[in-house]
């Protein structure tokens, strides 16, 4: 273990980020995730690295696309709105196949929605957001410590399979200090990239980064050989952190700020000799399925600061082997653990 | 004993242009690929392809090449020259790219004196949506989407990029060309190669708009065509330099 800095999580992504080999970042200013922006700001000019502040959400992350076309680590981070601005960009770069990190620092929405946390853009997050059949890899840290783990995971992930990469937070987990190791944090594992469009020098056939394919035949192939690539990554990607889950009555799920305070509830709950066990998915695409399938709770619940996206997710990993509840608080409020304790006894008296 | 006096151009593939006859966008693809085989870049450039009728320009151009989302190039030209400073990074925009739906990006790489060259083709209509309105169409110019002629009343009246940058004090270089004569042709491709010097030489932002032809969406033949762009466009539009900076922008 190396030394731990107190540290907020949104400079946490950032420093995790320059640890990990990115040295090319494009962003634009949006509560709640400027401090990673500013955190860049300052850091960038420091390690001959490149900050800039685009004109808007559109241009940083088409620069995001330049800048990983060329062959280069680099990232964007936003929050909801601005998160909805860059999904053009973010087709166009899971269409090219191209390695990048996006960063989402979740806040209420729909429209300008508010600036406190929320968990309300997993179906864009997960569903892809743009146009076209593509997907991202979406990774749900819950402490700043993951944040930094999964944001140095993010880029080596990207970079093997050739998907960009989100981060999935929200407002609580951008804003809040805790300790971080960055000792602890994955190395950099660089993928080549023959593909890059970074000057040919004379020495090999042009490269075309492009998305364009008008022959319906050969874009239906693209298509599908991608399709292939997503099979490959639901096999091998799914993670998930679970306890208690063999004799439990009730299986909770949430990811991300939200399964801390699942966790506190569970605490209130095992007092009262109740039997929860904990899925909490860490990837949110690929959704960790496969565990969901070995599991016989009497009902599962998801807990989320949402109206309730990832209780889809759950019926079909599940395929509905015990009814799904949902509990969620949202527009920027956070559940309390009561409220959940709650819920959870009163799951308890329906299934039994 | 006979010596080559004239060829294509090395950086300029042997596929048969999809372009129409009398269109513009051949010419300046081969000025284009004069200008980096005489500067001996091939090797060093990538190029960024917009969204329009150059949307596969990477079937010509044998040097490596990025498509970009429709007025999304010199965004994406940015993230490409900041990855690679030593690189010759150029975009290569219609109209309705540059002019319309991509206009914050072309202001803001030029203000920000972004060190990328732009080839602006204008022509006054969108070309591969089949002859729409541009932004740069002229008043009371008939398109599909203006076909009582652009109405300045509700329609607003053209663009003029040039003159607009000229105001900014990012951009080194800004010229207006044409391609409607072999003399104007010869001034735009010194135009081209400024630009791309200016590009090599650290001096920032360069953009040459090259005042083009669409005759299959203008319904005129390609001399028709190169006759409305002398009697029309030119008087819109003036042919000349607006810009030229000479020290490198700090």
């Amino acid at each position: 273990m190396g030394e731990k800095v107190l540290m907020k999580g949104n400079e946490a992504i950032g420093e995790a980020a320059i640890r990990s080999g990115c040295k090319h970042f494009f962003g634009y200013p949006i509560t709640p995730q400027t401090e990673l922006s500013a955190y860049m700001a300052k850091k960038m000019p420091k390690i001959g690295g490149v900050f800039l502040q685009a004109e808007s959400e559109i241009a940083a992350i088409n620069m995001v696309y330049g800048a990983a076309s060329a062959g280069v680590r680099t990232m964007t981070s936003s929050s909801s709105p601005g998160i909805s601005l860059k999904s053009e960009g973010i087709s166009y770069i899971a269409a090219a196949d191209l390695p990048c990190v996006i960063v989402n620092i979740v806040r209420g929405g729909p429209g300008l929605g508010g600036i406190q946390p929320a968990q309300s853009d997993y179906f864009q997050a997960t569903r892809g957001g743009g146009h076209g059949d593509y997907h991202l890899i979406v990774l749900a840290p819950n402490s700043v410590q993951e944040l930094a783990c999964l944001t140095a995971d993010a880029f080596n992930i990207s970079e093997e399979y050739g998907i960009p990469a989100m981060i999935l937070g929200d407002g609580t987990l951008g804003q809040m200090m805790e300790p971080v190791d960055f000792d602890s944090i994955p190395e950099p594992v660089y993928a080549d990239k023959p593909w890059a469009a970074n000057g040919s020098d004379k020495k090999r056939p042009k490269n075309v980064v492009k998305t364009l394919f008008l022959d319906a035949h050969e874009l239906e192939t693209v298509v599908m050989d991608r399709e292939k690539k997503y099979d490959i990554v639901k096999q091998e990607l799914q993670r998930y952190e679970a306890h208690d889950i063999e004799d439990a009555d009730v299986i909770i799920s949430s990811y991300g700020i939200t399964s801390r305070v699942v966790e506190t509830a569970v605490e209130i709950l095992k007092k009262d000799r109740i039997k929860v066990g904990v899925i909490r998915p860490i990837t949110l695409w690929p959704f960790p399925e496969k565990i969901y399938k070995e599991v016989k709770p009497k009902a599962f619940l998801s807990v989320e600061m949402s109206t309730g996206q990832m209780v889809e997710d759950i019926k079909l990993a599940s395929e509905c082997s015990a009814p799904v509840y949902f509990f969620g608080r949202t527009g920027g409020v956070i559940p309390t653990p009561d409220e959940v304790v709650q819920k959870v006894k009163d799951i308890i008296k329906e299934v039994e | 004993m006979s010596k080559i006096i004239y060829k294509k151009p090395e950086c300029l593939t042997d596929a048969t242009f999809h372009y129409c006859p009398g269109c513009s966008h051949g010419i300046v693809h081969k000025l284009i690929c004069e200008v980096i085989d005489e500067l001996g870049i091939q090797g060093e450039t990538i190029a960024v392809e917009p969204v329009g009728c150059a949307v596969t320009a990477h079937d010509y151009f044998d040097f490596d090449v990025v498509q970009s989302a429709h007025g999304r190039a010199p965004a994406v030209a940015t993230g490409i020259k900041r990855a690679l400073p030593e690189r010759i990074v150029f975009t290569y925009q219609g109209d309705g790219d540059l002019a319309s739906i991509g206009t914050a990006e072309t202001v803001h790489s030029a203000t920000r004196g972004e060190n990328i060259t732009v080839i602006f083709i204008n022509n006054t209509i969108y070309g591969m949506t089949g002859g729409q309105m541009a932004p740069t169409s002229l008043p009371g110019q008939v398109t599909q989407t203006s076909p009582y002629g652009r109405d300045t009343s509700t329609q607003g009246y053209p663009v003029r990029i040039c003159e607009m940058l000229a105001t900014l004090d990012g951009p080194s270089y800004i010229s207006r060309v044409a391609t409607d004569s072999v003399p104007h042709i010869k001034e735009a491709k010194k135009a081209i190669k400024k630009a791309f010097e200016n590009q090599i030489n650290g001096k920032g932002f360069s953009i040459v708009e090259i005042l083009s032809t669409c005759p299959t969406n203008w319904g005129m033949s390609p001399l028709e065509a190169m006759q409305r762009l002398r009697d029309e466009m030119i008087p819109y539009y003036p042919l000349g330099v607006f810009k030229d900076v000479e020290e490198v922008n700090k």
